[in-house]
């Protein structure tokens, strides 16, 4: 019953959104009151079936339903009930109505929220154009991916959710990303609105910013937890592998960062409407692209997804309607938007300007290099992959500039500026960031071209960002610096922790695979590594080899680590599981390879040392927060009519 | 209006790459063995309702004969078992059960439960027998013709398509063998 | 010109000049950084030079995967059905590396005909290959699919 229930709403939702779609659009054309008060409405009715349909899904999880294919196929009776409920959007068919449940969410929140500080037949439009993106979902749910699918009679027990994703990081990484992703829908949902009514305007800009920072925010949340998640999970230690899955996500958390700072030049100064406009479209498209590369299986991946090229065809076909008429509409009203002040060479405007090229190039490399080996095969040259050090390279070269010139981009003025000026207070930061730069890397005895530039670009990152707060502080004594600058802050003083933990991870990591027999030790870094024993251990659905380490340091016993080697009872997979003593200058990480087969007990086992692991993902969660912290500005929640007449008189210098 | 026509004949140039490479995604979807074509291994493995009973690949010689591999843990070959069934009743030559890393109580129940259309099971639970036959996963289908050569293997669940694929092939199987 | 065009034209300078920098360096680190995934027949018929690296994909031959339990010293032999080449690893394998099961060994050849991997990846589930190692037996000629002429 339940799982027909959930069949009738998704369904439901659908015919919600397909009138949603339709009727209030013709009304905001024909400025009709009375079909235009309808959206709100249909937005809630989408998002309360959207939400019956994902909660059918999960109790047929957690209630063990296995007459329900894709419960049988994702969940067994020994799954704990949380990975039951991780399981709901374990697989392809539950992260589809993931999606469609985070778009309903995000249009009920612009509904809820925007409604005071929007005209009506704007946000109509935008509401609209969402519920044109849902329907696409919703069709390709139910059409090629239904969760709901019966098989009778039932088998008496499940499989199992795929051992990779049995984890705490799976629980939350694909809600996270999805949140981004899906939030990108609403800047494009902006962006159609507006060209929809043939104007781009500074106000609109302003309206969608907080949109796409907490979309931003997400995204770079969910990546960091992807990035988490491979490195403890996959066993090899590694954090970012440059694998098309992870590109996918890549590509549009580059184009929505040029796209926060496009916007912030857009509202500002009313400077180069266009390029945000074709930005906004540009990151929503991605994301959709990056589904697409996911599900189709046009690329090859470490990632394992159940790939399926008549699915590719559906979001191909969804993605060149969705993007080819929003490029379309784009190409006949561009024209017509406004044109902005004109800027000097040394202004803020020009930073901005500069980070947008950077991180659009940037995303261009990453989309080449990923794509690159359709082209290769297509021509018949044959096949290949992009190794990882084209990556590495392309993006060294590029986010080098952009690392020098954040500190320069909030100091400078809007318009006309002069470069003494804005290079003047960054002088005290700039030398001690050398100076201090050079000392701490040759005191970690890391004195290497990667660390030492990491330092360097981190300290100048943080104290540029610092300076900056400086300069402001009779606002921070009264705590009324604008939440919009203290996001900002937050942000590129998060990149300069994250610099400095690329830098260290990168030059300085202990690792080693060796044999280990019980009894041995390793002395390494100061630390001693000894192995007991490797015992036999059970868990609800798996049992395992446990290698027993105690970990010194000096004679101090600092750790017991017990890295597994577990065997899952349904589908016998072997799965590792690594044992890590994270720590804010190191962890330490060790993962059992397989036993020597000599009758000595001994096993490869790996050891890493990994040095300052944790600035990287505490960097991003620096930038995520300084993202929502800026999202949650006054300013861009006051009601439009008294903010628009008050932008129209403020032309002095603002926060970016 | 040219220039604000260069990002939409970006995207197309995108699409069109990215349509005419799903047919070789389509391809790579088709997993083959390098043992078509060879004989099939020999090997003797424990009956399942019969463990003391050996049995062999050997014993069938003569004769064509299918061999399913399955386990009561792949729910794929749940869903396939009606067409195996069929192929009990239709195909008319012995059907081998190869029961793959299973537990031979879950087997037995799930055997119980859905019907056991299988001449005869061999059971493999650590999987050596299944490694030597170049087993990818559960389920598939081998088809052994009179000589013992492997001369077709299907990866993946039976349907009404691949059902009647199988049965034209035997037959053609039959008809060489002279049975 | 007015001081103004001048502004623009030196940003839109700026702009061409960063793309077209970025362009050249991003396919001179493409070229160099490619990849190419071949097969053990590929191997055999012809003499790929020694200081390339390669992704070198196919089945892991039953009965090949010799250990040395001292220095985790892996050796093994990678078939595509027609052709086999030797392979050593020095290092842990994937949890998913088993005989007879597809593989993609990153590394280059040696002189004397070894593939020296530095990297070995596994087939990630029971229903899964690498796609690159299912077109390479496709392309070693094995007739799966087809069926055997009738020799009668």
């Amino acid at each position: 019953m339940i799982a027909e229930f959930g069949q009738i709403s998704l369904i439901l939702a659908l015919v919600l959104a397909t009138l949603l779609a339709t009727v209030p659009l013709y009304g905001a054309y024909r400025n009709n009151e009375a079909l235009m008060n309808l959206a709100p409405s249909l937005v809630t009715g989408h998002f309360v079936f959207t939400l019956a349909a994902f909660a059918s899904l999960a109790t047929l999880f957690l209630t063990h339903d296995f007459t329900v294919v894709n419960v049988a196929i994702n969940s067994n009776l020994l799954l704990p009930w949380f990975y039951r409920f991780a399981a709901t959007w374990g697989s392809h068919e539950g992260s589809l109505l993931l999606w469609v449940l985070m778009l309903a969410g995000w249009m009920l929140a612009v509904s809820l929220l925007s409604r005071s500080s929007l005209p009506k037949p704007f946000l109509t439009r935008v509401l609209a154009v969402m519920g044109a993106i849902s329907i696409g979902f919703l069709l390709f749910t139910l059409l090629t991916s239904n969760p709901f699918d019966r098989i009778l009679p039932g088998p008496p027990d499940g499989q199992d959710l795929n051992p990779l994703l049995q984890d705490a990081g799976m629980i939350f990484h694909p809600p996270l990303l999805y949140m981004g992703y899906v939030g990108f829908s609403v800047a494009f949902g902006f962006a159609i609105a507006g060209l929809l009514g043939g104007r781009v305007e500074r106000d609109w800009v302003r309206w969608s910013r907080p949109w796409t920072l907490m979309a931003w925010a997400f995204l770079t949340g969910g990546i960091t937890l992807g990035s988490w998640w491979a490195y403890y999970e996959l066993g090899w230690g590694g954090w970012w592998f440059w694998d098309p899955v992870e590109n996918a996500s890549f590509v549009p958390w580059l184009l929505g960062t040029a796209l926060i700072h496009s916007q912030a030049v857009t509202e500002k100064r009313g400077a180069f409407p266009a390029w945000t406009v074709l930005l906004a479209i540009a990151a929503f498209s991605t994301s959709l692209l990056g589904t697409f590369l996911v599900r189709s299986g046009v690329l090859t991946s470490v990632h394992a997804f159940a790939t399926d090229p008549e699915r590719g065809i559906f979001i191909l076909a969804f993605m060149a309607i969705v993007t080819g008429s929003a490029l379309t509409l784009y190409a006949f009203r561009a024209p017509r938007i406004m044109v902005g002040k004109g800027f000097d060479f040394v202004s803020r405007e020009t930073a901005l300007l500069l980070n947008n090229v950077f991180f659009t190039v940037s995303a261009g490399m990453v989309l080449i290099g990923t794509l690159y080996p359709l082209v290769i095969d297509f021509m018949g040259w044959g096949q290949i992959s992009v190794g990882p050090p084209y990556f590495g390279a392309m993006f060294v070269l590029l986010m080098t500039p952009v690392v020098m010139l954040i500190p320069l981009g909030p100091l400078s003025r809007w318009g006309q500026d002069n470069l003494k000026r804005v290079v003047a207070p960054l002088l005290i930061s700039m030398a001690v960031a050398v100076v201090g730069g050079l000392i701490i890397a040759a005191a970690l005895g890391a004195f290497n071209l990667r660390a030492i530039t990491g330092w360097i670009g981190g300290l100048w990152l943080i104290l540029g960002s610092l300076s900056y707060l400086m300069r402001q502080k009779d606002q921070v004594r009264r705590f009324s610096l604008p939440r919009g600058q203290v996001g900002m802050i937050m942000a590129h003083a998060g990149v300069g922790v994250f610099v400095i933990g690329v830098g260290m991870v990168e030059s300085m990591t202990y690792e080693r695979d060796m044999r280990f027999e019980p009894g041995d030790r390793l002395e390494v870094a100061g630390y001693t590594f000894h192995l007991h024993e490797v015992a036999q251990v059970k868990g609800p659905n798996w049992i395992a080899e446990e290698g027993r380490f105690t970990v010194y340091r000096g004679d101090r016993e600092v750790a017991q680590m017990r890295p597994q080697k577990r065997l899952h009872h349904r589908g016998q997979q072997v799965m590792t599981e690594v044992a890590l003593r994270p720590g804010l200058f190191h962890d330490l990480y060790i993962a059992l390879g397989e036993p020597m087969r000599d009758g000595t007990g001994a096993w490869s086992i790996r050891v890493h040392i990994k040095p300052y692991i944790r600035w990287i993902w505490g960097g991003a969660v620096l930038l995520a927060l300084g993202g929502l912290i800026a999202a949650s500005d006054r300013r861009y929640w006051k009601r439009y009519r008294a903010e628009a007449r008050e932008a129209a008189k403020n032309t002095g210098e603002a926060p970016a | 209006m040219i220039k604000m026509l260069v990002p939409l004949g970006v995207f197309v140039g995108l699409v069109v790459l990215l349509l005419i490479s799903l047919p070789t995604a389509e391809q790579r979807r088709q997993v083959s063995s390098p043992l078509v074509g060879r004989e099939v291994p020999t090997f003797s493995l424990p009956g399942l309702h019969d463990p003391g009973v050996s049995r062999s690949t050997v014993d069938f010689r003569g004769q064509p004969f299918i061999l399913n591999v399955w386990g009561s843990w792949c729910f794929s070959c749940r869903v396939e078992h009606p067409y195996i069934e069929r192929l009990g009743r239709e195909a008319g030559v012995p059907l081998v059960g190869f029961n793959w890393r299973d537990e031979r109580e879950d087997a037995l129940e799930w055997l119980d439960q859905f019907g056991d259309a299988w001449t005869v099971h061999m059971v493999d639970v650590e999987g050596r027998a299944a490694i030597d036959l170049g087993v990818y996963g559960a389920p598939e289908t081998f088809l052994i013709d009179h000589r013992g050569i492997i001369r077709h293997k299907h990866i993946g669940p039976v349907d009404e398509e691949i059902y009647a694929d199988l049965i034209e092939r035997i037959e053609q199987m039959r008809v060489e063998a002279g049975t | 010109m007015t001081p103004r065009r001048k502004k623009r034209l030196a940003v839109v300078g700026l702009i061409v000049l960063s793309v077209s920098a970025a362009a050249t360096v991003a396919f001179t680190a493409l070229q160099e950084n490619m990849l190419f995934f071949i097969s053990p027949s590929d191997v055999h018929a012809q003499t790929l030079p020694g200081d390339r690296n390669f992704r070198l994909g196919g089945l892991v031959t039953e009965g090949s995967v010799s250990r040395d339990n001292q220095s985790l010293m892996v050796s093994f032999a990678v078939n595509d059905g027609a052709h086999e080449v030797p392979v050593t690893f020095q290092g842990i394998l994937p949890d998913l590396f088993r005989e007879g099961q597809g593989v993609i060994a990153h590394g280059h050849i040696g002189e004397d005909g070894v593939f020296h991997a530095r990297e070995v990846l596994a087939r990630h589930d029971e229903t899964y290959m690498p796609n690159e190692v299912a077109d390479a037996l496709e392309k070693a000629g094995t007739p799966h699919t087809v069926d055997m002429p009738t020799t009668r």
